[in-house]
Order: C-alpha cells, then structure tokens, then sequence
C-alpha cells in the first residue's frame, strides 16, 4: 500500500512534526489576539496540562498501533511524540512555576503539602525526565537495550499520574479524567494481552523482544536507519 | 421594573457588543440554541434602572465580557465558558418565587411583585469563588431582608434555605455534574437579615445575563461565591439548618457557612490569594472578602476552623 510506505519516507517525519506544534502554536496566536477569555493564566494552564496527556496516550497508542494495524514503521515517530509529551509537560509546569506562582518557592512548598494533586502532576513530569534525556540513540547503547526498556517503562507511571492528577484537581465534573482513565486503561490492557498471547503472525514474532536487547533494532529490521537504533520492541 | 432600550449606555461602553457576538461564538452557539441566542441578547440589552446604593467598593469593575462569559453555573456545564453558550434555553419570563416556611404570610410571588418591594440600588461588590479567583461587579438589586420583612418570618424561622430552578430536559444530568440538582442553599436568619446581602436582579446597568443567575439571585459578598445561588424558584424559612448542594456532595470541602477565610484553606488549595480576572498578579485575599467591619460580629465566639 502506498501509504505504508509513506510511513517509512524521510521527510514523514517532518509533517508530524509541524502537527505536533499546531496546539501551541494555536495558544500563542490566541494569546497574541488576546483570546483566552476571562481567566488566561488558567486557559493556559489546562491547554498545555490537556496535551502533555494527549500525547502521553499518543505515545501510548504506538505500539498497539503498531501491532493492531500491522504498521511497525509507526515507531519512527514514537521518540518524537514522547519528547512533545515532555515539551508540552515542560510548558505546563512553567505556567505553574511561573504565571501561577512567580516562583515563590515557600509557596509552591506549602502547596505541594496542601494540594495532592500538585503532588501527582509533579511525580508525572519528574518521570518523563529521564526519558526525555535518555531517547538518543547513543544513551540506547550505553544503557543497553534491556536497561533501557525498563527505564522508559517510566511511561505507564507518568501517564497513570497524569491521570489522578487530573481526577483530584476537579471539583466535581470528573467525565474529562475518566475518560483519560479509560484511554490509558485500554492502552495498558492490549499490552497486557499482547504479552499473554503466543505469537501467530508474522508481525508478531518480529515484534517479540529478543534475548539481549541491545541492537535488536539493527538485528530485527532490515531498515535500520528508519528505527534510529531505537530498541523498537519496547512495548 | 423599569425596562428601557437605548438611551443611557454606560456599561455597554465597557464591553463592544461586536466582542460579545463575535464570530467563534456566533458559530458555536448557533448549532445548539438558534433563536434562543437572541432571546438571550435581547435580554442582554434590557436595562435596568438603580439608584446608588450604600456598601460600593471603590475599585474598578471586572468588564463584563469576563462577568458573562466566566461562570460557574453546573446546570448549564461544568466548563466556565459553558453557561454563557447554553443558559440561553432558560425562560426567565414568567417567573414566580414561591416563599414559604416559618412565615406569617407565605406567598407566590411573581417576579414584578418581588422587585417591587424595595428601590433598586447599584452595589458595587468583591465577588471571591471558592476556586480562587475573584471579579468586581456591579450588582443592582435591594437587601433581602426586605423579601423576608415582607413575608414575616415567626419565631421558628432560624435558617433560610433557597433552591434553584432545575428542569433536566435543558439542564445538565446530576450525574454529568457531579452535584445534585436542584442546586440549594441557605443562610442563617441573622446572615439574611444582614443589609450586605443582596437579593439580585441585574448588574452593569441591565437585567443579569441567564448565566449570571437571571432573573434573580442572591448575592452574599462575605461568603464564596457557590453561596450567591442563581436563579431562584422557592424560599423556605425553617428551624433547622438547611443542606446546601456542595456540602452535600464534599462535606469535608465545603461548610455551610463558607466565609470568605484566608486563613482557612480549602483542602486541595490554598484560600490565601486569589486572581483577580483581568490582573496578572495575584492577590491577598481578604478575611470575609474585605467586608468583616459589617460582618465579622455575626460570628463573635464562632471557632472559624469548625464552622468553615
């Protein structure tokens, strides 16, 4: 099909990228025309909270992808969604350090005791920092395939963090985080069935993960340079 | 009620109808409420005649396009931008309040009768919500303790409790909401009588906006604003202290009483600051809202901590 192979083009990844700064890029317009109604610090705030947990569940939704629609050149892109997760997460928690709190540090402190759900957003951001500084292909060698998997399963924390957080800031209406809840629940369960069942398809055999991790990307795929050494079977 | 059009256009000045019917808005509520669009601008238009009344802050109004656009309103959804984008299905007219309870002469008041009890005066009050931002408006309506006077509550009316309209058919589920409808509320009689609380119908100069609370409100300057119910169908006066619909749903966020308390804080935030719609920086909040020389006596030997 052409478009799978559109899939594995170079400059792919350049349109997913334009696509991935669309939100911001709409909040700084908005912002530039004065457009964020009566409370902007608080538009700002939810904006950018709101896609740091969409792209988590983009993130997410890779593998299944991946897995579901026999498209395993879908993990070009993985890395750069991850790291727009964690820009978007960077953005979010800057509007609170900053515009929420001017850096008042005696404030944020006694915020953290008093407010739990600061707590969580923060354990969730925390966590995405290691992947964010880990997702070259080069630390992929230093801490070996396997090491590294482990580490950026740091994802699941991050996103069912993400989660609460959200659940335990809103004061009543709580269909928005249940349906994030939901998300990240049907994301976590086909990896749950993904890993419960014996491989069939040919797919599937690739995408099991191999006995010394490592170069399993180099091993494993005949395009190497599309997967970046990126330890692929990462699920 | 004096209903005029034209004319004097004082708080119109302050907020471009142009802004108001842009065109984002336009086409987001058009699909939902064609024509009730217009009843509700029409509305929007009918002013409202006051003269000055006592207890005005001096600082500068929040514009009204933030007034009636940011709003807490559960009937209407939950997002602040929601009630200005659906309140339009509500039919202020007619309208009747049933007073009822510890009275000696309870009654179905029509909506012209009740604004005929006392002059109309232009308040110009802090209003601090409880989510930690706050708005200057203001309000034109008279005390309502000239409604309970006029009813003559007796000596078991201790507590006054209120209710909202609710009508599921245009109004949010309790389940989408997350509180339960209809929205209720109450005061202890002395908080009633107190000449600060405000028995409302319209603000900037017209009548209030559907998702302000049309067509008539309480106002109570010195408590979060969840306690300024909109809307009003039915006043009871009972012996008892009545429920109110956010300590039904979170007793442990949110007291009967629910003064405006710095010291205080919510159990998920910090009640010590707040933002002030149109400023960049945030504010110290003030014990009652800035209004404890009129109120603070009502809660001599009160521990503010149980009584939150």
């Amino acid at each position: 099909m052409y478009w799978k192979r559109l899939l594995t083009r170079r400059w792919m990844k350049i349109p997913v990228f334009v696509c991935c700064l669309i939100p911001v890029s709409l909040l700084a317009w908005k912002a530039f025309h004065q457009d964020l109604g009566a409370n902007p610090i608080e538009f700002i705030t939810h904006a950018t909270g709101d896609w740091t947990i969409r792209f988590l569940a983009i993130t997410l939704a890779v593998s299944p992808l991946r897995r579901l629609l026999g498209l395993p050149d879908l993990i070009r892109f993985r890395r750069m969604l991850g790291l727009f997760a964690f820009f978007y997460g960077c953005l979010h928690f800057m509007t609170y350090l900053w515009l929420d709190k001017f850096f008042d540090f005696h404030e944020i402190v006694k915020d953290v005791e008093k407010r739990p759900f600061i707590t969580a957003g923060f354990v969730g951001f925390v966590a995405m920092a290691p992947l964010a500084l880990t997702s070259t292909a080069g630390w992929i060698r230093r801490l070996g395939g396997r090491r590294w998997q482990l580490l950026h399963r740091l994802i699941y924390l991050s996103a069912c963090a993400g989660v609460v957080h959200y659940y335990w800031l809103v004061k009543s209406d709580v269909r928005k985080p249940l349906m994030y809840a939901g998300i990240v629940f049907v994301l976590f369960a086909e990896r749950a069935v993904a890993a419960f069942r014996k491989p069939r398809s040919k797919l599937e055999a690739w995408t099991l993960k191999k006995p010394g991790g490592a170069d399993t990307a180099s091993t494993s795929k005949p395009r190497a340079s599309s997967s970046v050494g990126r330890g692929d079977n990462a699920t | 009620m004096l209903v005029k059009r034209g004319a004097d256009i004082r708080y119109s000045e302050v907020t471009p109808k142009t802004a108001y019917l842009n065109r984002r808005r336009f086409l987001a509520t058009v699909p939902l409420a064609g024509a009730a669009l217009f009843t509700t601008r029409a509305r929007a238009a009918a002013k409202l005649a006051a003269v000055k009344g006592p207890f005005s802050t001096d600082e500068k109004p929040t514009p009204f396009q933030d007034v009636s656009t940011y709003n807490n309103f559960y009937e209407f959804g939950t997002g602040k931008d929601e009630p200005a984008r659906n309140a339009g299905s509500l039919k202020t007219s007619p309208w009747s309040i049933q007073v009822e309870g510890a009275v000696a002469k309870p009654k179905v008041f029509d909506l012209d009768a009740v604004m005929k009890l006392a002059p109309l005066e232009e308040r110009i009050y802090r209003h601090r919500c409880v989510e930690a931002w706050s708005i200057v408006v203001p309000w034109i309506g008279f005390p309502l303790n000239a409604l309970i006077k006029a009813v003559e509550p007796t000596a078991k009316a201790r507590y006054v409790a209120f209710q909202s309209l609710y009508d599921s058919k245009y109004m949010l589920s309790e389940r989408a909401a997350g509180i339960d409808f209809p929205y209720v509320e109450g005061l202890r009689m002395d908080e009633a009588m107190h000449p600060l609380a405000l028995l409302c119908f319209g603000m900037y100069g017209q009548v209030l906006p559907n998702q302000d609370g049309a067509p008539v409100r309480l106002v109570v300057p010195w408590k979060y604003g969840f306690k300024s119910i909109k809307s009003i169908v039915r006043i009871k006066f009972v012996e008892k202290e009545p429920p109110t619909t956010w300590n039904l749903s979170y007793m442990r966020e949110y007291g009967f009483y629910s003064n405006v308390n710095p010291t205080v804080d919510h159990p998920r935030w910090s009640q010590a600051t707040e933002r002030r719609l149109g400023e960049f920086y945030k504010r110290k909040t003030l014990m009652f809202n800035g209004y404890a020389d009129q109120v603070a006596s009502l809660y001599t030997g009160m521990d503010l901590r149980k009584y939150y």
